[in-house]
């Protein structure tokens, strides 16, 4: 393995909690493992499976998801959906040959900027003992059929008079 | 004037996407009335050097049906894009790679270990497993055959493809629609899959029946209840691939008690069709805590088997990853 390998972690932070914590980790001047791109989600219900598949196929060596704690949902029950498409998830992620632990949802509320600097420096270790994903070469993907312009998007000063 | 000529081709598949152009039935004869069948090897008599004797272009649209496992299946991809002014993948095989798709789970390696040693029902004292080239006797006469890929592919991900029909098979209404838009010039953009763009439970004939939230404390397998023939199968627990599925089919398995598998793939906004109807069926399940959650998705036996059946190899992974293969074939799991 090469010495300049560093694990690249893509982080998905719901806004209202997670996302929040690593702003006031931040501001509060702590230091942590600067291996992840965090990307803010409204809401970590909105983690779609595919958004951690695409991580993982795209170069990241692992993911992280935030939310916020059970019963804090700002939306009610979005963390709960994360949580339960997560559990599956993982079991798929195994049988593909993924480490599980290479995928992690923590619940981070708004306060815990230390859980922040905890998680990602614990996640950045993990990920450096399993080492680079390395995925096979992956296949050229075909775009999906709507950025192939299959489904006309309305077009201005089209359509009425054809 | 010529009829336009059109051809079928199969690769990797089962034979039921060439039983699905037979089940045109009658319609079959408009078909063969408005062209000319120039290559169908599962039915006529043309032989590859046909093709490669045809001009490029010269075949209207071919229907290429099955996934990409050889080394043959690749060549014979290629030429057929080069004589075909359409190439159509035909079938769940050729659109996603299909049921032959999932022995993206296994390599070449494990899959010749197991198929040609290992199986229960082969006997192989010799250990002999398929060579690409022999050579014969002094006089140096070489016997070939085609090499076998680590993985399986899309027809797309081996040349450029036109348009595709999906389903497992691709059901008749589709294959009639997609042959008389061809036949009268008026098709969709390139890349379009020909069936309509939304989920299967907006046609199923039990959506009357579907709560407006559903909530499972388990999942059931169709041998472990007595189905009611009219009840939404989700509301009974089965884990139908309906909301994830796109419709097009008529929803022949779900009106004859068997839930939707996904043969018709995702519709045009999703990239990964396991990873969604992974997505659907989770959030359907009503627990909040962990262990629960964990326990009721443990009923789900095979999740890969399960959400990508039709399409492993057009999945964003696409196949398992190589090192961290445990071993061959599981024993046991999912095969018992």
């Amino acid at each position: 393995m090469s010495e300049q390998w560093e694990p690249r972690i893509v982080a998905f932070f719901c806004t209202w909690c997670t996302y929040t914590a690593a702003d006031l980790a931040g501001i509060s001047r702590m230091t942590y493992a600067p291996n992840g791109r965090i990307i803010r989600v409204m809401c970590s219900g909105r983690m779609d499976p595919q958004f951690v598949l695409k991580a993982l196929a795209d170069g990241a060596d692992g993911v992280l998801i935030g939310g916020c704690h059970p019963g804090d949902c700002h939306y009610q029950a979005g963390n709960y959906k994360a949580l339960r498409r997560y559990t599956l998830l993982k079991r798929v992620l195994t049988e593909m040959g993924i480490e599980p632990e290479r995928v992690r949802l923590e619940w981070i509320s708004a306060s815990e900027g230390d859980r922040v600097q905890k998680v990602m420096n614990e996640m950045a270790e993990q990920i450096r003992k399993l080492g680079p994903l390395q995925l096979e070469r992956p296949l050229p993907q075909p775009l999906p059929e709507t950025e192939r312009g299959a489904v006309p998007l309305p077009v201005a000063g089209r359509g009425l008079r054809g | 004037m010529s009829k336009p000529k059109v051809g079928f081709y199969w690769c990797a598949s089962c034979g039921g996407c060439e039983e699905a152009v037979v089940d045109l039935a009658e319609d079959i004869l408009k078909v063969v009335e408005a062209v000319d069948i120039a290559f169908w090897p599962v039915a006529l008599d043309f032989k590859r050097a046909d093709v490669e004797a045809m001009k490029d272009g010269e075949l209207a649209a071919c229907f290429v049906n099955g996934a990409i496992r050889t080394s043959e299946q690749e060549e014979m991809a290629e030429l057929l894009r080069k004589k075909s002014q359409l190439l159509i993948a035909f079938g769940s095989c050729s659109h996603l790679g299909g049921v032959p798709g999932l022995a993206n789970l296994w390599d070449r390696q494990a899959i010749f270990e197991y198929v040609y040693k290992e199986a229960p029902s082969v006997t192989n004292p010799d250990g002999v497993v398929p060579q690409e080239q022999l050579k014969l006797g002094s006089n140096g006469y070489a016997l070939t055959l085609p090499s076998f890929r680590d993985s399986v592919k899309t027809l797309d991900q081996t040349v450029e493809v036109d348009y595709y029909l999906p389903g497992c098979p691709p059901p008749v209404k589709l294959i009639a629609n997609a042959v008389m838009a061809i036949l009268e010039g008026k098709l969709p953009p390139k890349g379009t899959v020909l069936a309509p763009d939304k989920a299967l439970c907006e046609e199923c004939p039990r959506k009357p029946t579907k709560p407006d939230k559903l909530a499972l404390k388990e999942l059931k397998r169709p041998h472990q209840i007595q189905i009611d023939s009219e009840k939404c199968l989700l509301a009974q627990g089965l884990l139908c691939l309906g909301p994830a599925t796109r419709s097009g089919c008529g929803a022949p398995c779900v009106s004859a008690n068997m839930p939707c598998t996904g043969c018709l793939g995702p519709t045009s906004r999703v990239k990964d069709y396991g990873a969604k109807a992974l997505s659907a069926i989770a959030s359907l399940i009503d627990a909040e805590d962990e262990k629960e959650i964990a326990a009721i998705m443990e009923q789900i036996v095979d999740p890969v088997g399960t959400f990508y059946r039709y399409s492993l190899p057009a999945s964003l992974l696409h196949r398992r990853v190589r090192n961290l293969t445990p071993g061959p074939f599981p024993k046991g799991k999912g095969r018992d």
